[in-house]
């Protein structure tokens, strides 16, 4: 099968020019989004029988948890794409997403402490969801380390690809892992907020906010990858006018 | 005097894979021997680790043995890495990992008889040393077999993830430490297995469960490690 | 309104939290623009660079 059209849309001009248009198409439904689910969340949204107001964490710490995981996968597959294909753009979408995903797996922690304070009495639970954050977090941070710490740029994106493949691979493992720790020592799962038995006046925004985080990473994501592609093309006529 | 470089890239007749990689354990076994301080290092540390514990916590034998499976499990881990970061570090600079790679012999073969190597070098002394140190932390001697069951079969993940590390991190300036950031959350599932087999272990109670869970991990360790370690080294070696 | 603030207790908890999520979202916009603004900078100078490099030879 002819692949030339993959790689030609596929190239930094062509993707860097795509990527501006692009943005304001996620950047601004994805704040509609949030702003309507927010006040939904906060406002509409009738208090937990259980929780009370306190549930309502949950519209914060839900995407937060989602993206991050989301965005170590889109971080592996835009790696795999770069190493098996030889994609100079995957690599980019790849470290485009650290600092993201990072970013989020903090949140995710503080909001799910701040979750398990008032609920469980402490600010931290070694419940499985939160251990297995935390676990990601040092993933993102072993993935940035790996990619400052080579100084060549197409050999840090090659490396830091094998370790997200490596990473990927590994995280059912761990999270199975950690799972069957925490049945073992009979600790309570706490985080679980069950969704589908979740009414829909409470699940509303929490669809919302997702979506709505969702776009948002695609919009930042695209800022950060036009940064991105501008610093792998070395010299390239290309660049004068996308400059201009 | 030079280590003794590689003659598989030159040798005729071709040397058959297996044959290359027993050149390749022989050579690193024999030049590990050479420095029989930097052999004991990694048990010696396992030891003092261990031996800290109860100096930190309480001298009462029934509480060590609460916790001496996180405490041998998270030292040995410790220990091991110790020699990790020279796994593939000193090949590389005198240029035997390059032959390696140009020597026709599928490198992710001879990059596992290097943690092969490492393996007989590290992780299975920290293994037979396990239990005398369970002794200092009040484990009864009937969980000695099965803590060197779990931690002989931890250990060999334990040098596997090390290896993908290890080729990770060549091209890094001081990379010791980003090596472990990189290897520990890779070895939490053999940590919690491996833990909680020693902790069965001590109870008495039967350690199959966590044995077969610790044997999946090094089965899957053992195909999928090495392919990642030679891409990594690859890479590095660029 | 005072009552919708105090949200039964879990002030302390939620509003934390919600400023965290807030601050995250916003501090990732504003790097990922200050990066490409960085990124185009410096790709203005290579170019000039070159430009100036290719002149001269």
């Amino acid at each position: 099968m002819n692949w030339t059209w993959f790689h030609r849309l596929a190239s930094p001009p062509h993707i860097y020019g795509i990527a501006g248009t692009l943005t304001p198409w996620f950047a601004w439904p994805a704040g509609m989004l949030i702003v309507t689910a927010l006040y939904a969340g906060l406002v509409l949204a009738p208090p937990d029988y259980q929780q009370g107001e306190g549930f309502r964490i949950i519209y914060v710490h839900a995407p937060s948890a989602w993206l991050s995981v989301m965005v170590y996968g889109v971080m592996a597959t835009a790696a795999a794409v770069g190493l098996i294909w030889r994609m100079k753009v995957a690599h980019a979408v790849a470290a485009s997403c650290a600092g993201i995903g990072a970013w989020f797996t903090v949140v995710s922690l503080i909001t799910g402490m701040l979750w398990g304070k008032p609920m469980w009495g402490t600010y931290w639970v070694w419940d499985p969801r939160l251990t297995a954050q935390l676990i990601l977090l040092f993933l993102f941070f072993g993935y940035m380390g790996l990619r400052a710490g080579i100084d060549d740029l197409g050999r840090a994106d090659r490396a830091s690809a094998v370790l997200a493949i490596i990473g990927v691979i590994n995280i059912p493992i761990i999270r199975y892992s950690v799972e069957w720790w925490n049945s073992i020592h009979q600790a309570p799962s706490v985080m679980k907020m069950d969704r589908p038995s979740m009414p829909m006046d409470m699940l509303l925004p929490l669809l919302m906010m997702l979506l709505g985080f969702t776009l948002y990473f695609a919009a930042v994501l695209l800022v950060r990858l036009r940064a991105e592609i501008l610093r792998r093309e070395r010299s390239a006529g290309w660049l004068k006018e996308a400059l201009r | 005097m030079s280590a003794p470089t590689l003659i598989v890239a030159t040798t005729l007749p071709r040397v058959g894979v297996l044959a290359a990689c027993a050149q390749v354990l022989r050579r690193d076994l024999r030049l590990a021997v050479r420095r029989p301080t930097q052999l004991i290092q990694p048990l010696a540390f396992f030891a003092v680790v261990t031996l800290l514990f109860p100096l930190g916590y309480t001298p009462e034998l029934g509480k060590l043995r609460a916790i001496a499976p996180g405490v041998l499990w998270v030292a040995a881990l410790l220990a091991s890495m110790l020699t990790l970061d020279s796994l593939f570090r000193e090949d590389a600079t005198d240029g035997t990992l390059e032959q390696f790679v140009v020597s026709g012999q599928p490198l992710v073969a001879l990059l596992a008889a290097k943690t092969l190597a490492h393996w007989l070098l590290t992780g299975l002394p920290l293994t037979l040393m396990a239990p005398i140190l369970g002794i200092a932390l009040g484990v009864p001697t009937a969980a000695m077999p099965g803590i060197l069951f779990a931690l002989g079969l931890g250990s060999i993940t334990l040098s596997l993830i090390g290896a993908m590390g290890a080729g990770l991190t060549l091209g890094v300036r001081r990379g010791g430490v980003l090596l472990s950031l990189l290897t520990l959350p890779l070895a939490v599932p053999v940590l919690v297995f491996g833990a909680r087999a020693t902790e069965l272990a001590i109870a008495g109670d039967s350690l199959t469960g966590p044995l077969y869970l610790l044997g999946a991990l090094a089965v899957l360790g053992v195909t999928l490690a090495p392919l990642a370690a030679a891409a990594a080294v690859r890479i590095g070696l660029e | 309104m005072s009552e919708f603030l105090a949200m039964d207790g879990y002030a302390m908890f939620l509003w934390p939290a919600y400023a965290v999520t807030l601050l995250a979202l916003v501090a990732n916009i504003v790097i990922a623009r200050r990066a490409h603004a960085a990124a185009r900078l410096e790709a203005r100078r290579r170019l000039a660079i070159e430009e100036e490099e290719s002149q001269q030879s």
